[in-house]
């Protein structure tokens, strides 16, 4: 795509930082996706209800944003059913073993400035990028 | 926050809620839900879409100064403690789990938040990835860690 817009990228990052800031300064909880739902499918006693109520409102917030913004979620897909079932497999097995994903590492992680997670959002950037023009090349 | 099913009190809801749908409108909003988006970012070769970069770079400047203002408090404002990760080695599970997850994050272009948001789209595919992905987080703990 090409179609690239500075304001969107630029403002909803920002948006996606307060959000994050908000679970630290106020509840000291880390925003990491992947962490967030490997706690309700491997609950902890007392700490599933507030995960599930924050997926829910992250779900929410996706559902509102066409009536806030006047535009369609678009959520392009360009492959066949087993890519996604073997991309969603690994990575839940890559975030659980790795302790995160880009949420956790990429953006609370490096706002810690957290060394473990410099280098994982550094590998999985570097291994995401290789692994996506190795398989643009297979299915051209 | 509290360690107990009992109920989270009103402050700590209002706090979960609105972070929750601040992300999931971030989300939108910079169309890093599109999956084509991001892989247009990891798309060396070809054209290529900096979008990505600029969602981090403005999460940053906001989550950066956020948590090293967090270093001058002694606790979070409604809770008992900041949950700090407590890992702090580099060991062989955190890049082997990073370059999985890089492989799986470079084939179709989607990680865990957007996933979740991208649910609203209403596409079979979707819903495999997140099915998909809670199966690969269990199996994870169930099978390889046990």
């Amino acid at each position: 795509m090409t179609d690239f817009s500075f304001i969107n990228a630029f403002s909803g990052g920002v948006m996606i930082g307060f959000a994050v800031i908000l679970m630290w300064l106020f509840l000291g909880r880390i925003t990491g996706i992947s962490g967030i739902i490997g706690g309700i499918v491997m609950p902890e006693k007392g700490q599933v209800s507030w995960r599930v109520i924050f997926v829910l409102s992250l779900v929410t917030g996706g559902a509102i944003y066409p009536f806030l913004w006047g535009k369609d979620l678009s959520v392009t897909l360009d492959y066949s059913w087993p890519v996604y079932l073997v991309a969603g497999l690994l990575v839940g097995v890559g975030t659980r073993m790795g302790s995160g994903c880009t949420s956790g590492h990429g953006i609370c992680g490096l706002a810690r400035l957290s060394n473990r997670s410099i280098v994982a959002t550094v590998t999985f950037i570097a291994t995401a990028a290789l692994t996506h023009t190795v398989f643009s090349l297979i299915t051209a | 926050m509290e360690s107990t099913d009992k109920g989270i009190p009103f402050s700590n809801l209002i706090i979960i809620i609105a972070s929750g749908i601040l992300f999931g409108l971030g989300l939108s909003v910079s169309e890093m839900v599109n999956p084509a988006r991001v892989l247009g970012f990891l798309n060396i070769l070809g054209p290529w879409d900096p979008t990505l970069i600029f969602v981090m770079g403005g999460a940053l400047t906001v989550a950066v100064p956020g948590f090293q203002y967090a270093r001058l408090m002694h606790k979070p404002v409604l809770g008992m403690s900041f949950s700090m990760p407590g890992k702090k080695d580099l060991d062989k599970k955190l890049i082997l789990g990073a370059v999985l997850f890089g492989i799986g994050w470079g084939l179709a272009g989607i990680c865990p938040g957007p996933s979740l948001v991208a649910l609203n789209a209403f596409d079979g595919r979707i819903v495999l990835f997140v099915v998909a992905l809670l199966a690969g987080l269990l199996f994870h703990d169930k099978v390889l860690s046990s």
